[in-house]
């Protein structure tokens, strides 16, 4: 990957993106236990495959969510949090 | 032409012996399997069989022997780490290189050189003051120095680095060293073989089998295998493979790339590394200047190279060697670095009875593969986690115990 495709200014070079990590659902700090807490703080999904991550574009403080191949680093689409 | 050579050239047969036996097939049974022949599986073997008596042992290796990170890294072996953990930890392993040679009868090229890390900023500096006490608490060789010390140890150098990042100060470590790590994993695996070990490359473990919560044996690409014991040292492939017994870990796979330029007469001694130019270099045996950077911004699990990375370091190698604008870069290349939140290992048993973890070296595992070797063998020999490995336990995370290397680790390698 050389080029990113932001959802607001079109395609840039990767360079002005920076990476945010892979989408993770978040539990209720205030029901889980200290456990449930930890494997989210902690843990992930370390295996290669296809993710949707968060990144951002620098220039314009927009962050934004990518699906992207882990293996071939092909980015199949980008697009804004609803 | 040497005499040497001329003798292979008219034997009809290989004068020399191999370095390992190519056994035929798999057993259908281990006392112990290892996955991984890159050094730190090699070692684990090696103790393994001379330190404990256990030679009915499998190291099966998807490519070939060293043809991980082991033989992707730039050899940098140092132990100014910065937490009482890491110092023990990683002085046992130095101790250990320095009659490695001997062990193995095999050159080495063990070659201590001092390793400066050096500080562009007053914070900086605090901070290798701060290292360098905790070092000699352990009694590790280890001060800070000021830019007079780096002119004398590397004339060439612009102190002033382009007069955008003067050098204030360095924490110099004087048993820093290079080693050729080919060397290290033929050595360790021709130790094990030698000892009844059977070294299987081109053997790709497919899945692991577990009953009640224990490892009962491996699913490879050349076959089934019974084994009570599983140890894998897979480096960038560790998350693949703790899936294969669902285990989570923190885990995750970034590249570092790597490389160096065209051998030139020695005129570089001491091992130096920037973290604020993102530079570190060393000169080989052979020559050439053996250069790094920091870890790729993102998750990747391929070997790809980048220009952005040749150019990047070779605009920072120019702000501390200007005369180097000539040199040509002969080769680049990435390894999979296998990175953790607390940049500390992830070492010994697992809730996985039978299944041993020695991953999560990112960047630096190259200094600590006879050390884990060690560790590792006794560890999985025992059932039980090694005095010097219990800080580095997977369940330290869940615990929010965590060791707290990234100062001293990131881009010192
Ligand atoms: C560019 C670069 C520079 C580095 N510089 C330094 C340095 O200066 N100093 C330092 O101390 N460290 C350095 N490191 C880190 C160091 O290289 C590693 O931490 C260390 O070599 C890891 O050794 P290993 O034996 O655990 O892994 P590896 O050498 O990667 O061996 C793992 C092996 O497992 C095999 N494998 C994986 N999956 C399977 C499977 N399913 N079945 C069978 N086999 C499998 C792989 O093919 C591989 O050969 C560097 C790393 C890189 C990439």
């Amino acid at each position: 990957m050389k080029i990113l495709t932001c959802p607001v200014n079109g395609p840039r070079p990767v360079s002005e993106f920076a990476y945010g990590g892979e989408v993770r659902p978040m539990p209720d700090g205030a029901t889980c236990t200290d456990r449930e807490w930890a494997d989210y703080v902690f843990n992930r999904s370390g295996v290669p495959g296809i993710k949707i991550e968060w990144w951002y574009h620098i220039a314009s403080g927009t962050w934004f969510y990518a699906e992207r191949d882990t293996v071939a680093d092909r980015v199949i689409r980008t697009w804004l949090p609803a | 032409m040497p005499y040497q050579l001329l003798r292979f050239a008219f034997a009809s047969k290989h004068p020399e012996p191999r370095m390992f036996r190519t056994p035929e097939r798999l057993k259908n049974a281990y006392d112990a399997v290892i996955i991984g022949a890159g050094g730190h599986g090699l070692a684990s073997a090696y103790y393994l069989a001379r330190d404990h008596g256990m030679t009915n042992v499998a190291v099966l290796e998807r490519g070939y022997i060293g043809g991980g990170n082991t033989g992707r890294n730039t050899t940098i072996i140092r132990s100014n780490y910065l937490t009482p953990e890491g110092v023990a930890f990683y002085d046992q392993s130095v101790r250990l290189w320095q009659d490695l040679a001997q062990d193995f009868d095999l050159n080495l090229f063990y070659a201590t050189r001092g390793h400066f890390t050096l500080a562009h900023t007053d914070s900086a500096v605090r901070t290798m003051r701060w290292r360098a006490e905790v070092n000699k608490h352990f009694g590790v060789d280890s001060e800070l120095v000021g830019p007079d010390e780096v002119r004398k140890a590397a004339p060439q150098i612009d102190i002033t680095c382009g007069g955008h990042a003067p050098i204030l100060g360095a924490l110099y470590h004087a048993p820093g060293a290079i080693a050729r790590h080919d060397a290290v994993a033929w050595g360790y695996g021709r130790g094990a073989d030698q000892r009844g070990v059977e070294i299987h490359q081109q053997t790709e473990v497919l899945g692991i089998n577990v009953e009640g919560g224990k490892v009962t044996g491996v699913r490879t690409t050349k076959g089934d295998i019974a084994t009570p014991r599983v140890l894998s040292a897979v480096a960038g492939f560790t998350p693949r493979v703790t899936d294969m017994v669902g285990l989570r870990t923190p885990i995750y796979i970034h590249p570092l790339q790597a490389m160096v330029t065209e051998p030139m007469k020695p005129w570089l001694d001491p091992i130096l590394v920037s973290g604020s130019l993102h530079v570190y270099v060393s000169q080989s045996a052979r020559g050439e200047l053996v250069m790094g950077a920091s870890l790729d911004p993102y998750e990747l699990h391929a070997t790809r190279s980048t220009l952005d990375f040749v150019e990047g370091l070779a605009a920072h190698m120019l702000d501390m060697f200007p005369f180097l604008s000539n040199a040509r870069v002969n080769r680049q290349w990435a390894g999979m670095a296998d990175m953790t939140p607390d940049f500390a290992p992830i070492m010994g048993t697992t809730p996985v009875e039978g299944f041993y973890l020695d991953a999560g070296w990112g960047t630096w595992g190259f200094k600590a593969t006879p050390v884990c070797g060690k560790t590792m063998s006794w560890t999985v020999a025992n059932g039980r986690d090694h005095e010097l490995i219990k800080g580095f336990n997977l369940s330290r995370f869940e615990r929010y115990e965590l060791t707290g290397e990234k100062g001293a680790a990131s881009v010192g390698h």
